[in-house]
């Protein structure tokens, strides 16, 4: 299994990766999660991948072999989509952050993303994080809340997921996170 | 048990293991961690230095003392390590001496791409080079032992890839490793001419017992598959290649100087066709051709930036595996101050004072870019006032009153306080702006002389710039808000045009350091009062943006520092009243 997490800087994906790594390990699987950070914290391009099998080598994910791009914002989705192989799963938050360029007025947040997505030859599955990460009681649950999308779309037992992220949450965010997770979880 | 770990965490549990009882390092990305998990194990006595001169000056110091050290710190923090690294490769160790170094191909947050192998080259000290979590641990074991059996310091060699990766380590029992005795021998360690030249004959001859030991140890691996393919390799590399074409053959350095020949020998010959798969500089290839041998490298390989598995299956299989058609056309997302910065302040007064600007390194470098555009120049760790002073030396007094150096609290610690001595001793008339914010924010937080804490959290002397200013001999010496535009602009005005040196702080904590209470408060656009003027937008916050009619703000975002009402002039911005 290879995922690729592709976020701004602060929306949480080194979190989320642990949450998937830990995931995985817990299902006795060989596993390696890899990011890179240091600039990149400063609301810049992020990504993260992980990977599990039964031998995994290298700990990045090739253009044409992710099974999931789990996208934390639209730009950021688009920006990987190309290392989904076919008809790999683009999970996304449909949020939208400007970046630098389009602040400035140099560029244009491209307005056609998501009938980008619909054509390619992919499962597209668009949510709304932001509104379900208020809702759970933090604007920073985005990324637990499409952990939750990503579980009910996976083989993978519910109870593992719920394991994993109270493995890897500190004790004092879990509640929040949980209920973000069941609602991401349970969105139809 | 096994345990999902960071290279960088792992690297920290093999010294636990190892028996390692003195740990020093100056943070930079991608080593950082090292340090910050080696504090979690309280054993091992450990600190942020000032910079990775003196960490390594103190691990020599420890190591000769007959404590099992490690100092760790990025590629190009090594260059500031120089000095030490070369004689220490003369004097030898007591204890073992691990200097880790990791290395940052691709530049993913540094200012260049260096190839630290050429280091032990230079130095003629063996350099290990891990290639996931597990190895990083082993080899922190097996570099301190090699350390100790050939009296030599070891560098370990990671980079971006490995450090800043998860995978499974087995955890072992700490090691019983006893405090060596003091080594009182002069004649070994003060390295004056005498004693020098006979230890240059020495690191000649460990140098051949190292590589005697470089073709037994299985330190250097051959895996033999399929002979038609040979792959020669290190690190992370290996890795790639190994999932790009597991059916190939291998030969896995683990210790990547020097070379195991015999090795080299047999693996070639064994093989149809032999490749050298290694990330950055052809140093294997060059050492591998010198002995005879006919390989391929560069000349398929690149010799800039990451290698991948793509790379190589593109290489040797001539197969590309992507199906998804590139969305092209995308903005980039470059990384920015954050909403809320304390620096966003003096770099919108400098570009508008129309100032030339020697900048530094630290997050602060970032103001270098759109839409702020408020630096000129950006070498090294400290070379901001050094410059600023060349600027002057260069054309003139005039010129110094059009230019200032901007450094953070801690790249002023680490470097720049030796270029401030050297303004005021040559009578020099620059203005130096030290940015603050009280942390070591770049590479996530941590403390330094002025914040008043050790690495373990510990309260300590906090180290003042005003006094070490005043002791210097500089008389002119401002402290600023750095939010108080107005305040800013005339204190800047002012010691630009002054006959002598000056020295300015703008002070206000980084907006992410935990536990710091703000009295920020909320603001949003009044849509009735914004024209559109965009004039908010100059100060590079990615909190603000613009609808196409009116700015607006991210609420998401926007910490309410306030800055950007302070740069409307149709009072727009305004207080959400509660």
């Amino acid at each position: 299994m290879n995922i690729v997490i592709a976020a701004v800087g602060g929306q949480g994906a080194v979190l989320a990766s642990k949450i998937l790594g830990t995931l995985a390990q817990n299902l006795g699987k060989d596993v390696k999660v890899s990011e890179v950070h240091g600039m990149s914290q400063r609301g810049g391009s992020v990504v993260a991948y992980v990977k599990f099998g039964e031998k995994v080598y290298s700990p990045v994910v090739e253009k044409g072999t992710a099974d999931i791009v789990l996208a934390f914002e639209m730009l950021e989705g688009a920006r990987y989509v190309d290392y989904l192989k076919e008809n790999g799963k683009l999970v996304v938050n449909t949020q939208k952050i400007d970046p630098m360029p389009v602040i400035t007025g140099n560029m244009k947040y491209p307005s056609d993303l998501s009938e980008k997505f619909e054509e390619l030859n992919i499962g597209y599955i668009p949510v709304d994080a932001l509104s379900i990460a208020k809702k759970a009681g933090t604007l920073k649950a985005v990324n637990v809340a499409l952990i939750g999308v990503l579980a009910k779309n996976s083989n993978i037992k519910k109870e593992e997921w719920i394991k994993a992220i109270k493995d890897t949450v500190p004790e004092k965010f879990l509640e929040l996170n949980l209920k973000a997770f069941e609602m991401g979880y349970n969105l139809e | 048990m096994k345990k999902l770990m960071l290279g960088n965490e792992a690297v920290a549990r093999g010294a636990y293991e190892a028996g390692v009882l003195v740990a020093t390092a100056y943070p930079g990305t991608p080593s950082t961690e090292i340090t910050e998990h080696i504090v979690k194990y309280p054993e091992i006595n450990s600190e942020w230095s000032v910079n990775e001169k003196v960490a390594l000056e103190v691990a020599i110091g420890s190591a000769i003392a007959g404590a099992r050290t490690v100092v760790s710190m990025k590629h190009v923090g090594l260059n500031v390590a120089a000095d030490p690294l070369m004689t220490v490769a003369y004097t030898g160790i007591n204890a073992g001496l691990l200097i880790i170094v990791a290395d940052d191909p691709s530049m993913h947050s540094s200012q260049n791409e260096q190839d630290t192998r050429y280091y032990g080259m230079f130095a003629k000290i063996p350099v290990l080079e891990p290639s996931d979590s597990q190895e990083c641990k082993d080899f922190v074991k097996l570099g301190l032992e090699i350390s100790e059996k050939f009296d030599t310091p070891v560098i370990l060699r990671l980079s971006t890839r490995v450090s800043h990766s998860q995978s499974l380590v087995e955890l072992e029992e700490k090691e019983k490793i006893e405090l060596k005795l003091y080594d009182y021998n002069p004649s070994k360690y003060v390295s004056a001419p005498a004693n020098a030249k006979k230890r240059r004959i020495f690191i000649e001859e460990r140098l051949n017992e190292l590589s005697n030991f470089a073709d037994s140890s299985d330190i250097n691996k051959i895996e033999y598959t399929n002979k038609k393919i040979g792959i020669i390799t290190s690190g992370v590399a290996y890795n790639y290649a190994k999932e790009a074409v597991s059916d190939a053959s291998f030969l896995k350095f683990g210790m990547s100087y020097p070379l195991p020949e015999e090795k080299i020998k047999e693996f070639v010959q064994n093989c149809d066709k032999v490749y050298v798969f290694e990330e950055l500089e052809p140093i294997f290839e060059q050492k591998i051709r010198s002995i005879g041998l006919n390989v391929i490298g560069k000349e398929i390989f690149p010799v800039v930036g990451e290698l991948s598995s793509e790379i190589i299956r593109n290489a040797l299989l001539n197969e590309s595996k992507i199906v998804i058609e590139k969305i092209e056309g995308l903005p980039q997302r470059p990384p920015v101050l954050c909403p809320g910065c304390h620096h966003r302040g003096p770099f919108y007064v400098l570009k508008k004072l129309k100032l030339h600007v020697a900048g530094d390194i630290g997050c602060y470098t970032l103001g270098g870019f759109e839409p702020l555009n408020a630096i000129d120049t950006t070498i090294c760790m400290g070379a901001s006032i050094g410059m600023a002073h060349g600027f002057e030396m260069a054309r003139g007094k005039d010129f110094a009153k059009k230019s200032v150096a901007v450094i953070g609290d801690s790249t002023f610690w680490h470097s720049g306080v030796t270029g401030l001595i050297d303004i005021v001793y040559n009578k020099g008339h620059s203005t130096v702006i030290i940015l603050d914010n009280s942390i070591t924010a770049m590479t996530g937080h941590q403390e330094n002389p002025s914040t008043g804490k050790t690495l373990s959290g510990e309260s300590t002397n906090q180290i003042d710039f005003e006094a070490l200013g005043r002791s210097i001999g500089i008389n002119r010496i401002r402290v600023v808000d750095a939010y108080d535009l107005k305040a800013l602009e005339e204190t800047i005005k002012e010691e630009v045009n002054a006959e002598e040196p000056s020295l300015i702080i703008t002070k206000r904590p980084c907006v992410l350091i935990k536990g710091v209470k703000f009295d920020f408060k909320d603001y949003k656009i009044d849509p009735e009062l914004c024209t559109g003027c965009k004039l908010c937008l100059k100060a590079g916050c990615p909190a603000i943006s613009f609808d196409g009619k009116v700015a607006k703000i991210n609420d998401s975002l926007c910490v309410g520092c306030g800055l950007c009402k302070d740069l409307c002039k149709f009072s727009a911005i305004v207080e959400v009243v509660k």
